[in-house]
This record gives structure tokens, sequence and C-alpha cells, in this order.
């Protein structure tokens, strides 16, 4: 029986791990390799070069990196304060709601990107809220997409604060602010983490609501990556990408061994 | 355990600005007929209950019975939808659960999982604003009173669940509360620690002893080695208060004998006074003398409460209150032998010294009481 589940746990390995090496190593393997590439007619490149990369690093690329950063750190600190202020004043409040405007904050998530920038643009065109054109206008489009998700994250973590140790606190004599900022948020700081980890990973891929919003010196990866493409630069766009991924991942590495360290405690 | 008497307690530094009544006359804890409701659901009924200052006062009672709920309307983590809470001469019935100083300890310790022992025992301290220095002082203090100096840089998670229990009373001590409320404090912890926390809380409050403890435990050793007087939960309603060995003795009622050390009860008939405060009833064919501490009209059936440990061998002679019996079973369990008997149709449990012969199955057996150590207690009215 225990030979049998074991023979079934290599069978079940050996379709999922080919089937992900395909999903997710193949697309990845075409664009690294396309970066590196001088060219590309046959099945792989003909041949090597670092070039496209030096290339990135002299153009104004690099400015439209340091732009997506910063829109994705702004976006999601904002997101992650007004979240976590949200979730602590709905918190314990009537169930109905709470959900219920939960669902709203989705609602931009659930329609195309595009649109929430169409739709941002045409409301922010007018006086007095006359956007257009403005840094702002990204960072609240960024700040829309990914509210939803900060939001969500933060009440789940909230829910599984232990009851007991904020009432304990709350019986030492602790006021709600002080038991807050000893208790509660310490307690919730791995959820925080993640909440910003994720929606930093979103405003880091963001393209359809900010390429009908962004001001000409505001040009984010995704959309330098969409306009190389567009004009067949597909080398260079792969290898913004690549830049793009690579950056993404360390800002998520960094993340995550803070939150593993405030979760030890 | 480090030693600390009274006066070494009393000796250290006043807390300045934090706590300022004085903590020689101790505060009481009072519910005023109080009354909490979850949603339509009534939990606690209508309770009256005193605290004095310096008693540790027991409730107890099945699980869901609301001694739970008792604590928490005093803590202020829920109000009362009737009634009002005393503590000490304050109504703190609309008082945050912040201003109500008095120290929590829970059944699973609750400790502030990501700062150290020493910090979560100068948490209270800290949110009331207590001066450094008084910190610095009181803080060894208190963990030298529960013996856990030497754990004061440990995190919760590398500690073991009775020197957790340790922590969260030295922590709920540090601020000096009037109050202490412990709810099941330990009954997470084996056995064993669980007889060396009971011996530690009792000298705890030896060592403090204007401090006021509503002790909440579904364990009778618990109730009966540290608390002063008992309340027997059921169904949010107090069953039965008295003082512990009063309780035990005589108890009330079926409940209280049953719950508070698993007493034999008998249905007797035919009760007839005979002399003060003892009544003769009849057992079958059997004819019995027992306390009447309840005051059972004549005439009134109700039932004979004899503690296991109270029954003995009757030799041939005649003898008072002599039953006989049918052996049903017999265990041993290292220092006492347990029997049990059928009389009259009822099954009688009887704890002994061990034997080297026991009875065997099927014996007759020929027990007796002493009268003035079996108690009659009335039918419980029928619960609807
Ligand atoms: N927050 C709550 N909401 C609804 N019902 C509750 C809540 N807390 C306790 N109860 C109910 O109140 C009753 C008493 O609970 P509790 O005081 O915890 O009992 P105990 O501590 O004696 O086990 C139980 O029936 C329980 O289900
Ligand atoms: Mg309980």
């Amino acid at each position: 029986m225990l030979a049998g589940s074991r023979a079934w746990r290599l069978a079940v390995w050996a379709v999922v791990l080919p089937l992900f090496a395909v999903l997710y190593g193949l697309p990845i393997a075409v664009i690294v390799l396309a970066s590196l590439a001088r060219t590309w007619n046959g099945a792989l490149p003909g041949e090597f070069t670092l070039l496209h990369y030096a290339e990135a690093f002299r153009s104004d690329s690099l400015d439209a990196l340091v732009t997506s950063l910063m829109t994705g750190a702004i976006a999601s600190t904002a997101a992650l304060a007004c979240g976590t202020w949200a979730a602590l004043a709905l918190r314990r409040r009537v169930r109905l709601p709470a959900r219920l405007l939960e669902a709203v904050f989705f609602v931009p998530s659930a329609v195309p990107s595009v649109s929430v920038g169409l739709g941002l643009l045409v409301a922010f065109s007018q006086p007095p809220f006359l956007l257009n054109g403005t840094r702002a206008i990204v960072l609240i489009a960024h700040f829309v997409l990914v509210f939803a998700f900060t939001f969500g994250n933060v009440t789940a973590g909230l829910a599984r604060v232990p009851a007991e140790c904020e009432q304990i606190a709350e019986s030492l004599g602790a006021r709600p602010f002080y038991r807050l900022r000893r208790v509660t948020l310490p307690l919730l700081t791995p959820y925080l983490i993640a909440a910003f980890s994720l929606s930093f990973a979103l405003s880091m891929g963001e393209l359809g609501a900010t390429i009908m919003v962004y001001p000409p010196g505001w040009v984010t990866m995704p959309v330098r990556i969409f306009a190389l493409s567009d004009r067949g630069a597909i080398f260079d766009a792969a290898t913004l990408t690549t830049i793009l991924g690579v950056a993404t991942l360390i800002v998520l590495t960094v993340l995550s061994r803070v939150s593993s360290r405030a979760m030890l405690r | 355990m480090v030693d600390i008497t009274a006066q070494e307690i009393e000796r250290c530094a006043p807390l300045d600005g934090v706590r300022t009544a004085s903590r020689t006359s101790g505060s009481r804890i009072g519910f005023e007929d109080v009354s909490v409701a979850y949603g339509g659901l009534t939990v606690l009924k209508s309770l009256t209950l005193t605290v004095h200052p310096g008693e540790i006062v027991a409730l107890i009672g099945p699980s869901g019975s609301g001694k739970t709920t008792a604590l928490r309307v005093v803590a202020g983590f829920v109000r009362p939808s009737s009634g009002r809470i005393m503590i000490g001469d304050r109504d703190v019935t609309d008082l945050a659960p912040y201003d109500r100083q008095i120290g929590m300890v829970v059944q699973n310790y609750a400790l502030f999982p990501h700062m150290r022992v020493e910090d979560n025992v100068a948490f209270g301290l800290q949110a009331q604003g207590a001066p450094r220095d008084v910190i610095r002082q009181r803080v060894p203090e208190c963990l030298a009173m529960v013996g856990m100096s030497a754990y004061g840089k440990r995190y919760p998670r590398e500690l073991s669940g009775g020197q957790q229990q340790r922590v969260a009373i030295a922590r709920a001590l540090a601020p000096k509360p009037q109050v202490l409320l412990l709810d099941e404090p330990l009954s997470a912890l084996d056995t064993q620690i669980r007889r060396a926390m009971i011996d530690e809380i009792a000298k705890l409050h030896h060592d403090l002893p204007d401090l006021t403890v509503l002790y909440v435990t579904h364990d009778q050793t618990e109730a009966l080695t540290l608390a002063n007087h008992i309340g027997i939960m059921r169904d949010g309603e107090m069953q039965a208060f008295g003082e512990a060995q009063a309780l035990f003795r005589h108890p009330p009622t079926r409940f209280a004998a049953e719950f508070l050390g698993r007493a034999n009860l008998l249905s007797v008939g035919g009760l007839t006074a005979a002399g003060p405060g003892e009544a003769r009833v009849r057992f079958g064919g059997a004819e019995l003398l027992a306390r009447n501490p309840h005051n059972l009209p004549e005439g009134r059936d109700c039932l004979l409460c004899v503690r296991p440990h109270h029954m003995r061998f009757a030799g041939e002679g005649a003898v008072a209150n002599a039953l006989t019996g049918v052996v049903q079973s017999v265990q041993w369990q290292g220092d006492v032998h347990n029997i049990t008997l059928t009389a009259e149709g009822e099954s009688l449990r009887m704890t002994c010294v061990p034997m080297a012969v026991p009875p065997a199955l099927g014996d007759q057996l020929r027990v007796c009481f002493d009268p003035s150590e079996v108690t009659l207690v009335p039918e419980d009215a029928p619960r609807g």
C-alpha cells in the first residue's frame, strides 16, 4: 500500500514537473535567451551578446526601471496604509457592509485595467480634478488596482491575530492606540509584508491602465517594453523584461526575508 | 520557586503615578444581579456574588456553564445586559477594560509572542506609563515571584507550558492589580505540573494576602485546594455557593454533590427527625441516620449523600447505618482500592486503603458509614 502510494506520488511528480517546466520555464527561457541574442533565426539564438544589456543601462530604460520601482513602492505603500486603516476600521463591524465594501474594492481588478485607465482619464480631465498628464494619475491608477488585494490580505491577517492577546493587553491598561502599536501591528507584520509584496508585484507589471494615463516624463517598464516590442525591437524588449523580472524578484526576496524574521518572533 | 515573603513584596517601590489605591486594603469583586446575553441567548442569569477582599472564590462547573462569561464581564470584554459590576467601591460596569485595573490569566497563556519574557512582564507597567526605574525594578521582582528569573531574555515559544503560565501570572501581577481573574489557568498543563502549580498559586496568594482572586476551573481539586468559597455554575446560573468545606460536606443540591467530589447519592424516603440537625430515613429495608443541615421536612423523599471515602467495612456486630451490597467491580489504583457495590438496586462506590486480599466479584459485603459524615440533600427541582 505504502509502495503503491509512493509510486503514485512519483507518477504525479513525473507529470507535474514537466508541465510546470513547460508552462513557466519555457516562456522565461525564451525571454532570457532573446535578451542575450544577437540574431535568432533557427530553434536557438545564432550568436550571444550582452549588447542589449549594455544598451539598456545606457539609455533611458534605466529611468523606466526607477520609475517602475518608485511607482510600485509609492502606490503599494499608500495602499498598505489605507488598506490597513480600512481593515482595522471595518474589523468587528457588522458583517454585510464590510463584505460589500470588500467586493466594491475588488471591482477594479475584475474589469480590464484599460477600462480603469480610461475611467480615470475621463474622470480627472476636468477642473477641479485636473490630473491628466501628471505623475499622480499613474500612482492613483496603480493604487486603485492594488488596493483590493492589500485590503483583502490585511483583513485575512487581522482575523488571525489572537483576540486573547489583544484583550490581555487591554486588561493590562493598554489604550486602543497603544495596543495597536505594541500588539496588533507587530502580530500583523507578516501579513502586512505579504500584502505589500503582492501589490508591489502587481504594480511592477501593470500595463493596461498605465498606458492610458502616463505622462511623457513618467514611463514605466511595462510601457517601455510594450513600446519596444510594438516597434519590433524584440531583443530589447526581452532585455527589459528580464531586468524588470530580476528587480522585482530581488525586492520580493528581501521582503520575504524581513517577513520570516518578523514571523520568528 | 524563589522564596519571597509578603514583607519583601510590600517593600518594593510604590508605583508612582500608576496605582494610587493602597495595596493594603484589597478590593472586592461584586456581581450585582448580572445577566449576559449573546444574541438572544442568555448565558449568565442574574448572577449575584461577592468576592471579598483578599479572598479566592472558585467558580466551578461543566463546560458551557458560563464561567468564562462571568470572568469576561468583570474584565470588561462583554457588557452585561443588566446588572452592575463592582471592583472595590467603583462601579466599573461602564468602564473600558483598560481602566479597570485587573490582572487576567487565561488557559492558553496568551503571551505576546513577539516580545521577550521580560517585555511581556513589563507591558502592563509601560502601558500605564510607569517610570522607567520602577519598571526596571519591578520586572525582575515579578519574575522572581514565579521562579522565572533565569528566563527573562527568552521568547514565549522557547518556554514549556508551565513556564509560559508562570510568565502569564507574573505579567498579570506586575502592575499590582487589586483583583486577579484566572480562567482555567492550569487546564492546559499535564497532571504533575498542574499539582505543582496549584501549590505555587496557593503560596503566591499567601504572599499577596490582599489580592482578590476569582478563579474559574472545571477541576474540583483546584477549587477545593485554593478557594475559600466555591460557586457551582450550571447553565448560566449559580446553583450553589458556599464555604469550600461546607459545600463539600453538605452539598445543597444533587448537582453540587455530584460535581464536587463525585458523591454516592441514594434515593431515600420516610424522613423523620432524630435529634438536633439529624434525621432518620428509610433505604429499602434499612433505616439510616444522617445529618439534615438543610432542614428537609418530615416525610420528604430526598437523597442521601455518602462520599466514597467515608464508607467502611462493617464487622459482624450491630452497627448504625449498615448496608449489605454485592460487589460489582474491584479496581486497584496503587494508593487506593475502588470498589463498586449494588445495594437495593442502587450503585455505591467506595474507596479504601489497598487490601492484600480484596473482596471478590459477587461477594456479599456489609458496609457502614458514620451518621455525622452523611448528609441529606433535596432532589433537584425538575428542570424545564
Ligand atoms: N462570543 C460568544 N458568542 C455567542 N455565544 C457565546 C460566546 N461566548 C460564549 N458563548 C456561549 O455562552 C455559553 C457559556 O460559555 P462560557 O462562559 O465560555 O462557558 P464556560 O467557560 O463555563 O465553559 C456557552 O453556551 C457558549 O456557547
Ligand atoms: Mg471557559
